[in-house]
């Protein structure tokens, strides 16, 4: 791998990251640290969609299913054992991971729409499993509490928004390297025509299984800090249709075939989610997600970075 | 605990309950099957046609199924309607599959926060004489307000599944997914049939929409809990196939009821949605697919 | 193009100078109309699941405010409500909470409606030992143990089992005294902790669990289940459910005629107006719980006239039209606010928090005193039967003697109509 700019700027993102958690090096108001956390979680979420989604074609609907076992995996080793998140966010990954593999081999005769409904089949019976399952709260919920403070950092909310950090720049970093791997390309060959690709010598099959596998275990570690994120978790908040919806809405309108796309759509339309949340306070605030995302795909086929790669060229 | 009696009840249960499945998917199983477009708002077109009813019934005291019937033709043309914006915008640049499938989503949150504003978010229910009546036949009661929608249902089954097999336009709509080409030698428009089928699929919500609410109490966001049977059933049915969309709502209602009544409810959609992902992993093609 | 991937970290950094500089705008021009003014901050369920309910809530603090700025404000100053949709999404709750407090810098925050959207937001109230009333949330506090919360929903010290423990002492009452009983409830938070309180009373009373289930809120259809309760015949029946199956289960068990003693308890939705009206007759003889119902016992003083108001400001938006159930909690619990920052003339939170678990407050929903966990001190979960009910009007429940209270024994104010079905 490359040493670039882009590693640089991320690298500088963290650090300034840690410099504002850590050293409060400039004051910010706490309620952005909750904000931005949950802004980040949805560029870990868009990001992780769009490996499927974007880059192979295969349109997932479980997004909530994912990001719920990452969030009760967190909730079981609590139970155990008391864990800290940084083993959570691990173990949830590789949960998610395993489950995706699973999701890949069951569906990996399904082609296009059948494996969307497939995920969301999947979703509903994961939400079926953890309902009935007692031991992390079943229907009734689980409460976890969180320390008020943690070293270096002070203020747990700022620790949150800093692993946050740090996953979305793992997350776009992965995704990124895909795209400019061997890999991609053959992720690009099999969204343009799957057959084709199979018979160019494209491992159609072992690719699909790495792409679930990736994008379950990004899933799951954004899934991993919510329940301490909540202090109380239970199954309608963790399986809800947000997730599903922004993660597809985010990638689409943002531009669902690079890595640029989902980080700027998930930084848009999450940012104006919180803001519109704290300001406009109404139903008004879910129109906006759904007129978003008709007016793009309608519009603006390859979302906003289609756009300004449209107005470059044409600039030129 | 097992005795004939609780079998024959669940069984008349699950059936009933099937029909009404059924008369929910038919429109998908039109409009996904048939024509390859993934309507992921189908339930919220639903949800809208029971608003129509709820409006009617509670103003003029009209009859719910009555509503639903006069909409059709409304429906019908909301139908064609979207289906322009769909073409236009999608299917014409061969890009259906991704946002194709946005887009609906995207309408499907508009429809419900558009009924969210209008309605706000209280519980609607129907006023029909057939609501809370019952008669039994041996042990087994059985519900006026389930067996009224079974009837109603399996009515409509009848007239899209003659309409779309004995019709020029019906076979036409039959085939437009699978062979353009040919369809376009017999001079028929493939993009006015579409236009056609994904109109009958719309319209046939107003009328499953009068049926739900007939059922069950309704509110603006009810409908998010249909996406996943609603698309269970069409994919098991064997995309497209009118009798088995019928004989797999049937199994789907079938199965929850039984388990319902001798395992315990809160498993019953888990197993409707387990035999659906069997049924992916094992064949795709569905119970009715060639 | 590189330049977008820098964003986040760019914005959070121009959010803070926005922030500092409106930091700075309020420390110079608004210091004067923030001395005059008490703010209250909340997030409430305007969209989502809970919305009816939510929707219905903050009318009834609007028409509170009212009250207040009219008769003068608290302590001299006016009243102002902040709050912001939850969307009934447990995940918006703390973000709504820090903006509350740390932008709007409210000078005190109140719950939203429900259970799941007042948990997120404890470990803050915690972490700064604010006050906190709350709105109808079952034992939120067992976990937290928080001595600045309290819970306007009457259920009791002990949350779980005080919920259902009427309606067992009603039938225990019966002679011959029932041997049986059905537990079923929906899949979901309320409804299992309902379920789980009243397992344990039926286990202390020795009656027989002939059947436990739960269910998918989802359910369509609830025959199956009603019948494979009849098929065990069990003395009573009880039923935790949310409103779109409280619906569907009265409806099946009418049409399926469930022969049972007593049957109810913990049905969500049957206090609703437009459930209310939609069910009509099929309700009668069903003994469930409530909060306040139009019966002589329960007018307290100023509930009257609170209705009045509300039903004037809830028309036309789409909630529920005569707000009998959680509306006058929703007055009430600003209401114990109001009295305990003017008794103790302070806006200090630790002082406002003492007084409040010491004291008696008077509202529109009677004396209110608050246990050690911030529960009521003792139940007022009210067992009200549906009775002589023969049409579909809203008239109909607007007039005392159709739900009639049968108990506590304090409150009761009819007999019961036993059994239910036989």
């Amino acid at each position: 791998m490359r040493i670039d700019a882009f590693h640089v700027t991320a690298l500088a993102i963290a650090l300034l990251g840690a410099a504002v958690t850590i050293f409060d090096l400039i004051p910010v108001n706490k309620f952005y640290f909750f904000a931005g956390y949950v802004v980040l979680q949805y560029v870990v979420l868009a990001t992780a969609w769009n490996i499927m989604g974007g880059y192979m074609g295969y349109v997932n609907f479980g997004t909530a299913g994912f990001f719920a076992v990452g969030a009760y995996t967190s909730v079981v080793l609590y139970n155990l054992m008391k864990a800290p998140l940084i083993l959570m966010i691990p173990v949830s990954g590789a949960v998610c991971a395993l489950l995706g593999l699973g999701m890949g081999y069951l569906t990996l005769r399904l082609r296009g729409v059948f494996f969307a409904i497939a995920t969301l089949a999947m979703a509903i019976v994961l939400e079926t499993l953890i309902v009935n399952w007692d031991y992390v709260g079943g229907a009734t919920g689980a409460y976890i509490l969180r320390s008020r403070e943690i070293a270096p950092f002070g203020d747990y909310v700022e620790f949150l928004f800093f692993v946050m950090l740090v996953l979305a720049i793992f997350a776009v970093t992965v995704a990124r390297w895909i795209e400019r791997s061997k890999m991609g390309r053959g992720f690009a060959a099999i969204r343009d025509d799957e057959v084709a690709a199979e018979c160019t010598g494209v491992p159609t099959l072992r690719l699909k299984l790495v792409a679930t596998t990736v994008s379950g275990f990004l899933m799951g570690v954004a899934g991993a800090p919510f329940v301490l994120y909540v202090g109380f978790v239970e199954p309608s908040s963790a399986f809800n249709l947000v997730y599903a919806v922004n993660s597809i809405a985010m990638p689409m309108i943002g531009g669902a075939t690079t890595w640029l796309g989902p980080l700027i759509g998930a930084l848009l339309l999450g940012t104006v989610q919180q803001v519109a949340t704290v300001t406009i306070s109404s139903e008004l605030n879910l129109l906006i997600v759904g007129g978003l995302l008709v007016f793009f795909v309608i519009a603006a086929p390859e979302g906003i970075v289609g756009l300004v790669r449209k107005w470059r060229g044409r600039g030129r | 605990m097992f005795t004939v009696d609780l079998l024959l009840s669940a069984l008349v249960a699950g059936v009933l309950l099937g029909g009404f499945y059924a008369a929910v998917s038919l429109g998908l199983t039109v409009a996904f099957g048939q024509l390859n477009i993934v309507n992921i708002a189908h339930p919220a077109f639903v949800i809208l046609g029971s608003y129509v009813a709820y409006m009617c019934n509670s103003r003029w005291g009209l009859d719910p199924i009555l509503v639903g019937l006069a909409f059709t033709p409304v429906f019908f043309l909301i139908g064609v309607g979207a289906y322009r914006i769909y073409y236009e915008s999608f299917e014409r640049r061969d890009d259906e599959a991704l946002r194709g499938l946005a887009f609906f989503f995207g309408v499907m949150f508009i429809i419900e926060v558009g009924l969210i504003m209008v309605y706000g978010v209280d519980f609607r229910t129907v006023q029909a004489p057939y609501i809370g009546q019952n008669f039994k036949i041996g042990a087994v009661g059985v519900p006026t307000r389930m067996l009224v929608p079974f009837c109603v249902s399996l009515v409509m089954f009848a007239c899209v599944y003659l309409y779309m097999s004995r019709t020029f336009n019906g076979r036409a709509i039959m085939a437009v997914a699978q062979d353009r080409l040919a369809l376009q030698l017999m001079a028929a428009d493939p993009v006015r049939i579409k236009q056609l089928g994904f109109g009958i699929g719309i319209g046939t919500t107003a009328l499953a929409g009068a049926l739900l609410i007939i059922i069950i109490p309704i509110e603006p966001s009810i409908g998010r809990l249909y996406i996943g049977q609603v698309f269970a059933i069409a994919v098991l049915a064997g995309l497209g196939s009118i009798p088995g969309t019928l004989v797999a709502a049937l199994v789907l209602g079938i199965a929850e009821s039984l388990v319902a009544t001798f395992f315990g409810p809160s498993w019953a959609p888990a197993v409707a949605f387990g035999i659906l992902l069997l049924a992916l992993a094992f064949r795709p093609q569905g119970l009715f697919g060639r | 193009m590189k330049s977008f991937g820098k964003k986040s970290p760019w914005s959070a950094l121009k959010k803070a100078l926005a922030t500092t500089a409106a930091a700075a705008g309020v420390a110079l021009g608004g210091a004067a109309q923030a001395d005059d003014t008490i703010k209250i901050g909340f997030g409430m369920a305007l969209t989502g699941g809970l919305a009816g309910a939510g929707k219905g809530a903050l009318i009834a603090m609007e028409v509170w405010r009212d009250d207040v700025n009219a008769r003068g404000g608290i302590l001299g100053k006016q009243v102002e409500l902040v709050y912001y949709d939850d969307q009934s999404n447990p995940a918006t709750v703390p973000g709504i909470y820090t903006k509350l407090l740390d932008i709007d810098e409210v000078d005190f925050v109140v719950s939203g409606y429900g259970t799941n959207l007042i948990a997120p937001a404890m470990p803050i109230m915690m972490q700064r030992g604010l006050v906190f009333p709350a709105l109808f949330g079952l034992a939120v506090n067992e976990k937290f143990n928080y001595d600045n919360y309290f819970q306007i929903m009457p259920a009791g010290p002990e949350p779980m089992t005080d919920w259902s423990r009427g309606f067992f002492e009603i039938a225990m009452a019966q002679d011959p005294a029932p041997k049986s009983i059905a537990l079923v409830s929906a899949d979901a938070e309320f409804a299992r902790n309902a379920a789980t309180g009243a397992r344990q009373t039926a286990d202390k009373l020795g009656l027989e669990i002939v059947y436990d289930e739960s269910y998918h809120p989802k359910t369509a259809d609830f025959s199956p289940i009603v019948n494979a309760i009849q098929a065990r015949k069990p003395d009573i029946v009880f039923v935790a459910s949310y409103p779109p199956d409280s619906v569907g289960m009265v409806k099946a068990v009418n049409e399926v005629g469930l022969k049972t003693r007593l049957f109810g308890g913990g049905m969500v939705g049957l206090q609703f107006a437009s459930i209310m009206t939609a069910l009509g007759p099929q309700l009668n003889g069903i003994v469930n719980y409530d909060f306040w119902v139009p019966e002589p016992t329960l007018k307290f003083e100023g509930v009257e006239e609170f209705l009045v108001k509300y039903q004037k400001a809830a028309e036309g938006k789409g909630v529920d039209p005569i707000g009998y159930y959680l509306q006058p909690y929703a007055y009430a619990y600003l209401q114990v606010l109001d009295q305990a920052i003017a008794a103790t003339g302070s806006m200090d939170h630790a002082e406002i928090g003492k007084y409040m678990r010491d004291a008696e407050f008077d509202t529109v929903v009677g004396k209110v005193r608050f246990a050690p966990n911030g529960e009521w001190a003792k139940t007022r979960v009210l067992q009200v039967q549906y009775q002589g009910i023969e049409d579909n009007e809203l008239a109909t429940f607007t007039k005392q003697g159709t739900r009639v209270v049968l108990y506590p024994a304090e409150w009761v104010s009819g007999e019961l109509n036993y059994p239910y079905a036989q």
